[in-house]
């Protein structure tokens, strides 16, 4: 077999269980698929395809331990930084004033 | 729009390479040979996405391939298959 591409490419290999339960979508959650289906619309970035090579940029480690919409969210910053759409600096102010924010309103 | 290079039942194997961006075809395929069941529709090069526009689009073929051909030592039923979808660019006729 070829060697895999990326963490993601998995197929054939030995896995554990799979985790079947339910679970509800996070109201963040939402909100990073809608970033995603605008950010898509609007042209910012170019097709789901975009967002998966982001995703499968992901170090192992990182692709391990975040989970479906972590990875998702991780991707459209970097394709958005990548595009230059917006900085480094720009998120990590924005990242900040959040944080500020939060902790401000007790729920950091 | 261009025709399609491939037809339904020719013989086609899946290229064994490893661009280092998203790409639609997983390890276990690639170097296999299969057969085309249906040409599918186009759409735009999933590598030339990568901070550009997919363009221009390629076509997509849905191929079988048998399971005993993708797995060693297969022990489903005989004559199971995998059903895939490739673009038109990873595939090369097989006589």
């Amino acid at each position: 077999m070829s060697e895999p591409w990326g963490p993601h490419d998995l197929g054939g290999q030995e896995g554990g269980p799979i985790d079947l339960a339910e679970h509800d979508t996070a109201y963040w959650e939402w909100q990073i698929d809608a970033m995603v289906r605008l950010s898509l619309k609007k042209g910012l970035i170019s097709d789901f395809a975009e967002l998966r090579d982001g995703i499968e940029q992901l170090t192992p480690d990182d692709y391990g331990s975040c989970t479906y919409y972590e990875r998702w969210a991780k991707s459209l910053a970097y394709t958005l930084v990548s595009r230059g759409v917006i900085s480094e600096e720009q998120l990590s102010e924005k990242i900040a004033a959040v944080k500020a924010r939060q902790e401000a309103e007790g729920v950091a | 729009m261009s025709e399609p290079v491939f037809q339904v039942g020719q013989r086609v194997r899946i290229d064994d390479r490893t661009p280092p961006v998203h790409h639609r075809v997983p390890a276990y395929a690639k170097g296999k040979i299969g057969i085309v069941e249906r040409v599918c529709g186009l759409h735009g090069e999933p590598e030339k996405f990568i901070r550009g526009d997919g363009k221009p689009p390629q076509r997509i073929y849905r191929v079988l391939i048998q399971q005993d051909k993708l797995w060693e030592s297969y022990e489903g039923t005989q004559g199971d298959k995998l059903e895939i979808e490739i673009f038109e660019h990873w595939l090369e006729s097989v006589e």
